[in-house]
């Protein structure tokens, strides 16, 4: 397989790789740019919250390569829409980018997105001429209605941000993809490269992983192991898996008498 | 939940009884609490504080702490500094420096002395700070607070106050001017000991105090610091179970609100007593893990009361914020004036040696974790709050036994 051929078209640009890093959570600058080496991501999303684009020293903007990966804010930290809308008026004049990972999570506990909040941010940022990429619910409806105010892709969630409990969301994952006519990238729990793996079997047209990778003993390695994953999930999904079935079944047809 | 607050909860547990069943945790408990990473809740916060935890199992609590700690936050510290605004204070309390009979220079910054002290923080690198004051409502009342904010409020990412109990109404205001978190520790849940260390001023109304983390809910803050002073009450192990009560009331009704938790520890001041008892290091690290354990998102705080090697020993276990080159006393950045401070701190060394002293150990520092434009932004809604009664008999943990 032709990695070129199977590139993947967010919001009419092109990408090689179907892997998303998230930059929180890593023990250093360093570490987080080598393991977003190691992943060959081209997409990274930076909490606005954590972002200081006044300083060259920033913790996070200052390790990461902005020719080689597109940078994504995201809203983490917001309650509403109202807050959501503003960050990404503020993230877009700072970071000066008109992409925003949209996600509103008004329980800090479980980080659970607001399905309410999200669609009436969404509908506001995409007529506003934001290019939304909004965190939710495995809710098949609610991803065609944010389809339908324009979002440019959905992030389903396979289970709670940082859970690493994987695709706890499976079966309503597989109806949202059958359904989209626009990307669906699973964003949340994955926490084996396994999972990424699995997600990419289904049909997932992206992952975004954090936590796995961030505070794994070696993320460098475990970056690596995620980059395989996701090329060897989307491989399999492309050559066509065979179904499942509880019988084995033979192999030489038992009507194969009749032809 | 809107019209109830904690104090008609409190009033069911019983101090005694409650220490009495964290002192006969068995060893099964304490291993089914950690097999379960303590998710089953107050129940196994009692075991994790029991002395049979700390006499065998402090170990693997370390262990269950530091794997949750490094999966929720990652290797990181947030840093802030506490700013000292006025030494002033109306309560007579015996184990404090500013308590109102104590012969000290009293002191309440200008708005131009705290942009002073405000610009060598931030030439430190500090986004984070924390507003200090005694409780003098007439020194330091909602006003005064409200122009230090909104003079600070360019400056900085992250605005928190330590100040006295205030109305509703008046951290409403605060909220609106850009305040984001308010930490008000109860000191001790045991009244009786509560009342012979408060002698005198408003602070004495124990129950003024005990609710304020509910006003602060009800006008929508963004996060509620808790925690106890150890060292006023002999049985800390109970204290510390009501504070986990405390926190877990207030994180089923005020669910949009962030916590965090202190472990103060008495320390010598001007006009001090002799802490009761003494939290010995071994404790403050079995408290820091049952907390981590019981609450797995929950901000754990660790102050420059502790001595620098301590520091260093606690990042793993699931601490998760420190301060850094901290004075405490107002004006203290700018010139140093040791007869005016709160207490005094243990870990002198500068922001830059903390800095170097995470790096050294695989953390990685965090001076801006919060944006001010999100705190410029009206109240959040109320209506979205719970409007399920919380049954006291089904949380009252001994009265279920």
């Amino acid at each position: 397989m032709n990695s070129q051929v199977d590139s993947f078209i967010l919001a009419g640009e092109a990408f090689n790789s179907r892997i998303f890093i998230g930059t929180g959570k890593f023990s250093s600058g360093q570490i987080m740019a080598e393991a977003i080496r190691k992943s060959s991501t081209e997409m990274v999303t930076v909490a606005i919250k954590r972002a200081d684009p006044n300083i060259h020293s920033d913790s996070i903007l200052g390790f990461v390569d902005k020719q080689k990966v597109r940078l994504l804010p995201n809203t983490s930290g917001v309650r509403d829409s109202k807050e959501a809308i503003f960050a990404a008026q503020m993230a877009r004049e700072a970071l000066g980018t008109n992409w925003l990972k949209l996600e509103i999570h008004p329980d800090p506990k479980y980080l659970m997105p607001d399905p309410v909040e999200t669609l009436i941010a969404a509908r506001e940022l995409a007529r506003d001429g934001f290019i939304v990429l909004p965190y939710c619910h495995a809710d098949p409806v609610l991803c065609k209605k944010l389809e339908a105010v324009g979002c440019a892709a959905v992030m389903p969630l396979g289970s709670p941000i940082g859970s690493n409990q994987g695709l706890k969301s499976r079966e309503f994952l597989k109806i949202i993809i059958e359904q989209a006519n626009i990307p669906v990238i699973i964003d949340a729990g994955i926490g084996k490269p396994s999972q990424a793996s699995e997600a990419m079997e289904i049909g997932a047209d992206a992952v975004l992983i954090n936590t796995a990778i961030a505070t794994a003993r070696d993320p460098l390695q475990m970056a690596s192991a995620f980059q395989m994953a996701v090329s060897s999930g989307r491989l399999a999904f492309l050559s066509g898996l065979s179904n499942e079935s509880r019988q084995a079944k033979s192999t030489s047809p038992l009507t194969g008498f009749l032809d | 939940m809107k019209n109830s607050s904690y104090s008609e909860l409190f009033a069911h547990i019983d101090w005694e009884e409650t220490t009495r069943f964290i002192y006969n945790s068995t060893c099964s408990d304490v291993e089914q609490a950690l097999a379960r990473k303590g998710k089953g809740g107050l129940k196994d916060f009692a075991c994790l504080i029991s002395p049979i935890a700390s006499s065998r199992y402090l170990e693997e609590m370390a262990r269950v702490s530091n794997e949750l700690t490094e999966q929720r936050f990652g290797r990181v510290i947030r840093l802030f500094a506490p700013l000292y605004l006025s030494n002033e204070c109306n309560n007579v309390c015996d184990y404090c420096g500013f308590s109102f009979g104590n012969q000290i220079p009293r002191k309440t910054l200008t708005i131009t002395e705290t942009l002073r002290e405000a610009g060598i923080l931030k030439k430190r690198g500090f986004k984070h700070i924390l507003l200090v004051t005694g409780e003098s409502s007439r020194k330091v009342g909602v006003d005064y607070l409200l122009q230090t904010i909104d003079a600070l409020r360019p400056y900085f990412s992250n605005i928190s106050i330590e100040v006295q109990p205030l109305e509703k109404k008046d951290y409403s205001k605060l909220i609106s001017h850009g305040l984001h978190a308010v930490y008000v520790y109860q000191e001790t849940y045991e009244k009786r000991s509560y009342s012979s260390h408060h002698l005198k001023g408003r602070k004495k109304n124990f129950y003024w105090r005990l609710n304020t983390p509910d006003r602060l809910g009800k006008a929508g803050i963004n996060k509620i610091g808790l925690g106890c002073l150890y060292g006023l009450t002999k049985d800390w192990r109970t204290d510390a179970y009501f504070s986990a009560h405390h926190l877990e009331y207030l994180e089923k009704t005020y669910w949009q609100t962030s916590y965090s938790m202190s472990f103060p520890r008495i320390r010598p001041c001007k006009g001090e007593i002799d802490p009761i008892i003494t939290l010995n290091d071994r404790d403050l690290v079995q408290l820091v893990c049952a907390y981590r354990i019981f609450n797995h998102e929950l901000e754990l705080s660790i102050s420059t009361r502790e001595r620098p090697e301590l520091r260093e020993n606690l990042l793993p276990l699931g601490v998760t914020t420190m301060s850094a080159g901290s004075k405490t006393t107002p004006g203290g950045y700018g010139e140093s004036e040791p007869e005016l401070e709160q207490f005094e701190v243990s870990d002198v060394r500068s922001p830059e040696e903390i800095i170097k002293m995470l790096k050294k150990n695989g953390y990685d520092p965090v001076w801006k974790d919060w944006d001010s434009s999100y705190d410029l932004q009206p109240s959040i809604d109320l209506s979205y709050q719970s409007k399920k009664q919380i049954n006291p008999q089904k949380t009252v943990l001994t009265k279920t036994l």
